[in-house]
């Protein structure tokens, strides 16, 4: 026997499989290359990981419910134990989820585990973007990812939406009633796109079989292939890091991937996983039984898409009074069109951002050390603005609860929101602007003169001054650390012309620079020092 | 052979009178029954003792709203003949007397006596006939709640919601919460059409839809949902409120501990 | 914009200068004071506290056990019942609860084993430009060049342009195939299953209603008769669903062409929303307001429902509505409009 089987003998079964899967896979090669790979330790970068565990529940969940579910539209009398529908004349689809709600041992679990998780991937999703952005980390090289996400975001959305409608319950049905008025209001395509998506006429015996080949199939196969390239991304360009000591652009702090990441976000995937199922064990959601099966004359008041559509909806609600024209002999919807391209813009100024921050800096160099947010005032201010909009349009889809909540006027809530819509992105710009220059400021003064220790002192001449204690070099460092810019004039070319594209560019950049707070260097350091200022 | 026999009748003279007299029951029963269907389910009559006592508290409470003789005056309108379950209504869920001015009037605990309510009940149904307080028959939870739950839908879902948890109307109306209700007023809301609720009369909605409605109703409320706490049964705007400020709130403090040092 | 000046961080050999653009580069900015130095835990310091950690982890993954235990047992010992619903209340309550303890257990467990156990000195890795070293660059430029060579790609100028054209038509018949999705929409917008002589009927139960149902302050859901017998019912009825209402006479504003469309302050209006197509089933008895749920759209009865509030922009579509010989309500002939939302081929 040679000394390598003999050696493998000795290991036992481990050493066994981790050879045999050497031979054939090359594990050792991987474990050296990713083993200890450093990731950084915040807990705003679990925010992305929060998104995807929930969208490993949702596969899990969803496999079970696939098992139970049947998404037919042919009509059936409902012979199950829920007694107010007995009788009643319902889709195989409802009558199948009611089935899974009241028959099967753990499907109502699962039924809610499903839709928590899926509330939960889009709001982490959202979140998690937030902190993309607010910190930078959307900045080269990462710009493809930004992308990548804000697509895994959509389709996020599309994939909750197409799975609330499986059920065909009078609030989805509604929900699906909406799209149906929305497509039929596009120029020239609409009548003809709704009876190709249904089938002919609404509401058809086809939409649910054909969402839910979209929502098992063709959007799973989508986030998960997004998915591999946001991590592969995530890998190649290692993870970005706050500022601080010892942390550069050039490297990355933090831990390593075996033990301590494994340990910890293997243990987070326990944990969301286990957020979920609490909150599905106690809280109802979507209580389709209560909805009966969707038919187009009743409706119940309160009727809401699942909130990450709440934004859409409210833009419709939101819409003036009269916004249809005739152009010719065609009717041009307006009312409906105009939310949708308020929509779409938002999405296209959001997947676009990083290329026009980018534009307008000229800043080539890879980017690493996270900004804090303080630090990008205009940056901040403007996704403060981008999320007042998309809030007050959220808002905008709950008039009607917000009216009975608080014993208001609907027309009065309505109209305020429309007002908040304009006012709402501005007054949250200015006053974000404003306070981030103001902590900037704070920084400053706090790196030049220390932290106010609230020790007064007497000096012989008869002043009292409080004593400031300056701050640790480590301290100090992370508040001196970040990038400053400052804006361009426009200048003539080599042809002797300031072509529009300079001016345009001149002019962004004096709105995103012009106000700004440099970071202490270390000359204004060591002047604040030799003023031996003890205030 | 017919002719013969009339002239030949041996009969009574009296049998002609009874003939009639029967003939005159089947018709005039005949059509108070059809006509029960439209009209109204009553409850049994009200005596003279109750009608008066009905109308001094009514010169006492009502009459600075309603007019002495419930004609209608500055802020109340006339209530010549709407009604014994009017009155049950309002005055039984503390609606009336109304208090504040505002866009809807407001259920506010309840004034008078169970005695007294329908004493004023009697009163105004002595004005004029209108609907009446129902037949505790139709108000017993043993209807059909299939068919409860389908009328309710198409009814009453779209001011009320799917299971009675309300809703908005316009300029600061609403639908209440149907919840704790008690079934007559619920009845008598569908047949008075209280504000703007519309009128629900026996012809659109009969009696026996009317139980079904409430049967169903009651079946809700015994059963609260199998999935657990149920956020006021508002629907997804509830749910997504929760999710942002308790889901994820608390994933958020979890993620903040596990990033913490440990000490 | 050329870049002034060094960047903060020396590019290291081989990586390639980046232009700063705008950027403020310091050359006087405060320097890296390095790493932080590393501050020793209790359970560093401590066998005791160590100890300690490792038991709270053990009973933590024990209690795991004892969750994911639970919840089979909940399985079998909760059992639905036909005629209880509580149920299914207790089966999914404790099997959550128990699936959660076995989930929490091994969460927090292993969190707190790496927070308090494992090594939490932090450690750099140095970062390489993600862009490619000026050999690797020149490689791969050498290997597209070669492969450009060998085909003839950028030579052979008919090999590519057809190819660029083959490629763009293939997908098409891809796309083609989904025409038969759905037919041709053709005029079933602009009808419904009203007829002249159609009865008005209760929804759901399709029972015929007379003029003298329809009291002051009524409102009916209306179907037209054979709508349940239909072959496609939810579709019919998602065009042809009325709302039934009576009011007096005199505040009905009606015009000229419609004044024989009522019968005696008895009105029928499409109850589909022109907004997006809602059913408008709210109406206030007072206000004579029609409100529809999704988006409050307001329609005002007492005036052709022309839209006083919200997003909708069109009137809602009156149905022209008489009495027969034996005084139910009959439709004199379908709407003399499309119901429903607006799309464009719809004239005005």
């Amino acid at each position: 026997m040679s000394t390598a089987t003999a050696n493998k003998k000795k290991g036992g079964f481990l050493a066994g499989t981790a050879n045999y899967l050497d031979e054939r896979v090359g594990v050792a090669g991987i474990l050296k290359e990713f083993g200890r790979k450093v990731f950084p330790d915040h807990w705003s970068f679990m925010l992305g990981e929060v998104a995807l565990y929930s969208f490993l529940v949702l596969l899990l969940s969803g496999t079970f419910l696939t098992f139970f579910f049947q998404p037919s539209m042919v009509p059936v009398v409902y012979d199950g134990v829920y007694g107010p529908l007995k009788g009643a004349e319902m889709s195989i689809a409802y009558s199948s989820t009611l089935d899974i709600s009241f028959e099967v041992r753990g499907g109502l679990l699962m039924r809610q585990v499903h839709h928590w998780s899926a509330l939960l991937f889009v709001a982490a999703a959202g979140l998690h973007m937030l902190r993309v952005f607010f910190t930078g980390a959307f900045r080269k090289p990462r710009e493809i990812n930004w992308v990548v996400g804000f697509v895994l975001f959509i389709l996020g959305m599309a994939g909750g939406f197409t799975g609330y409608s499986l059920p065909d319950d009078l609030l989805s049905g509604n929900g699906l009633r909406i799209i149906d008025g929305m497509i039929k209001g596009i120029p020239f395509i609409g009548a003809y796109t709704s009876s190709l998506l249904f089938g002919g006429e609404f509401p058809g015996e086809a939409i649910v079989g054909r969402l839910y080949s979209l929502h098992i199939m063709l959007i799973p196969a989508l986030i998960l292939v997004f998915v591999a390239v946001h991590l592969f991304m995530v890998v190649i360009h290692k993870h970005t890091h706050y500022s601080g000591p010892g942390r550069r652009d050039d490297n990355v702090v933090g831990y390593p991937l075996m033990p301590v990441y494994v340990a910890k976000a293997g243990g987070f995937f326990f944990i969301v996983f286990g957020v979920i199922m609490l909150v599905a064990a106690t809280f109802t959601i979507n209580p389709v039984w209560s909805y009966g099966g969707y038919d187009p004359s009743p409706v119940s008041a309160g009727t809401q898409p699942d909130w990450y559509i709440g934004w859409l909806d409210g833009a419709l609600r939101l819409a003036p009074t009269h916004l249809e024209f005739m152009v010719g002999n065609n009717t041009l919807s307006m009312n409906i069109l105009l939310p949708m391209i308020v929509g779409i813009g938002f999405l296209v100024v959001v997947a676009l951002y990083p290329f026009i921050e980018a534009w307008v800096t000229g800043d080539k160099r890879e980017h690493h050390v996270l900004d804090r947010p303080r630090n990008a005032p205009t940056r901040t201010a403007i996704g403060a603005a981008g999320v007042t909009f998309y809030a007050v349009l959220w808002a905008g889809a709950s008039t009607d609860l917000i009216a009975t909540q608080f014993k208001m006027s609907l027309n009065q809530v309505l109209t305020s929101i429309q007002i908040l819509l304009i006012i709402g992105p501005i007054l949250a710009y200015i006053i974000t602007k404003r306070t981030c220059l103001s902590l900037q400021r704070k920084d400053r003064e706090i790196v030049l003169h220390g932290r106010e220790s609230g020790r007064i002192i007497r000096m012989p001449n008869g002043e009292y001054v409080e004593v400031h204690e300056p701050m640790n070099e480590y301290d100090l460092y992370k508040l001196v650390d970040f990038k400053s810019y400052q804006p361009m004039l426009a200048r003539p070319n080599d042809k002797g012309v300031i072509t529009i594209r300079s001016r345009i560019r001149a002019k962004l950049s004096s709105f995103f620079f012009e106000e700004r707070v440099q970071p202490v260097t270390a000359t204004e350091l060591e002047a604040a020092h030799d003023h031996k200022e003890i205030h | 052979m017919f002719k013969r026999k009339l002239n030949n009748s041996r009969r009574n003279p009296l049998t002609a009178i009874l003939v009639i007299a029967a003939g005159l029951i089947v018709a005039g029963g005949g059509y108070a029954g059809a006509t029960a269907a439209v009209s109204h389910s009553t409850a049994g009559a009200y005596t003279a003792d109750q009608v008066t006592e009905g109308s001094k508290l009514f010169l006492a409470n009502c009459a600075t709203c309603h007019g002495k003789n419930a004609e209608g005056a500055n802020y109340g309108p006339s209530l010549i003949g709407v009604g014994a379950a009017s009155v049950d209504f309002q005055v039984g869920t503390g609606r009336m007397p109304g208090q504040a001015s505002g866009p809807q009037l407001m259920k506010k605990p309840v004034q008078f006596t169970a005695e007294q309510t329908e004493a004023l009940a009697a009163y105004v149904a002595s004005l004029a006939p209108g609907p009446a307080v129902p037949d505790e028959k139709w108000t017993s939870t043993t209807g059909n709640t299939t068919r409860g739950g389908e009328l309710f839908r198409i009814n009453c879902a779209m001011c009320h919601n799917a299971v009675g948890a309300g809703g908005a109307l316009t300029e600061g109306k609403f639908a209440p919460m149907l919840k704790g209700v008690e079934a007559k007023h619920i009845y008598e809301a569908m047949v008075t059409g209280p504000q703007n609720m519309p009128v629900f009369n026996d012809a659109n909605l009969t009696p026996k839809d009317k139980q079904d409605i409430i049967t169903y109703l009651k079946y809700v409320e015994a059963n609260p949902s199998a999935g657990g706490e149920e956020l006021g049964s508002l629907g997804p705007v509830a749910e997504g409120l929760f999710l942002w400020l308790f889901v994820l709130g608390g994933i958020v403090a979890i993620t903040i501990w596990l990033g913490a040092k440990s000490n | 914009m050329s870049s002034k000046g060094k960047d903060l961080v020396v590019a290291q050999e081989g990586e390639h200068e980046y232009a700063t653009g705008l950027a403020v580069v310091a050359p006087d900015a405060i320097k890296d004071p390095g790493l932080e130095p590393h501050r020793v835990r209790m359970t560093d310091k401590s066998e005791k506290h160590a100890k300690n950690a490792e038991r709270q982890v053990t009973a933590m993954f024990l209690a795991s056990i004892v969750g994911s235990a639970f919840a089979l047992w909940a399985y079998f010992a909760f059992p639905l019942s036909e005629s209880d619903l509580g149920t299914v209340r207790s089966n999914t309550l404790f099997l959550g609860l128990g699936i959660t303890l076995g989930l929490f257990g091994i969460g927090i467990g292993a969190v707190h084993w790496a927070k308090t156990l494992m090594p939490d000195a932090e450690v750099s890795e140095a970062r390489h430009q993600t862009r490619g070293s000026e050999e690797t660059r020149a490689r791969a430029i050498e290997i597209i060049d070669l492969a450009n060579q060998e085909s003839g790609f950028s030579r052979r100028k008919l090999i590519r342009r057809t190819l660029y054209g083959a490629l763009a038509f293939f997908p098409l018949p891809g796309i083609i195939l989904f025409a038969d999705l759905g037919p041709n929409p053709a005029d079933s917008l602009k009808h419904t299953m009203w007829r002249k002589g159609t009865r008005l009927t209760r929804d759901p139960y399709g029972t015929p209603i007379k003029a003298t149902d329809v009291t002051l302050g009524s409102v009916f859901h209306v179907i037209p008769e054979g709508l349940n017998e239909s072959d496609h019912k939810l579709e019919e009825k998602a065009k042809a669903a009325v709302l039934l209402v009576r009011v007096e006479p005199e505040i009905l504003k009606e015009s000229d062409e419609r004044k024989g469309w009522s019968y005696d302050g008895i009105v029928a209006y499409s109850k589909i929303c022109t907004h997006v197509g809602c059913p408008v089933a709210l109406y206030e008895q007072h206000t004579h307001h029609l409100l529809c749920p999704c988006h409050q759209s307001t329609f005002d009865l007492t005036n052709a429902c022309a839209v006083v509030f919200g997003p909708a922009s069109r009137p809602l579509p009156q149905l022209p509505i008489t009495v027969d010989a034996e005084g139910y309500l009959v439709a004199q002939s379908d709407f003399n409009e499309p119901v429903g939302p607006s799309f464009w081929e719809r004239k005005a």
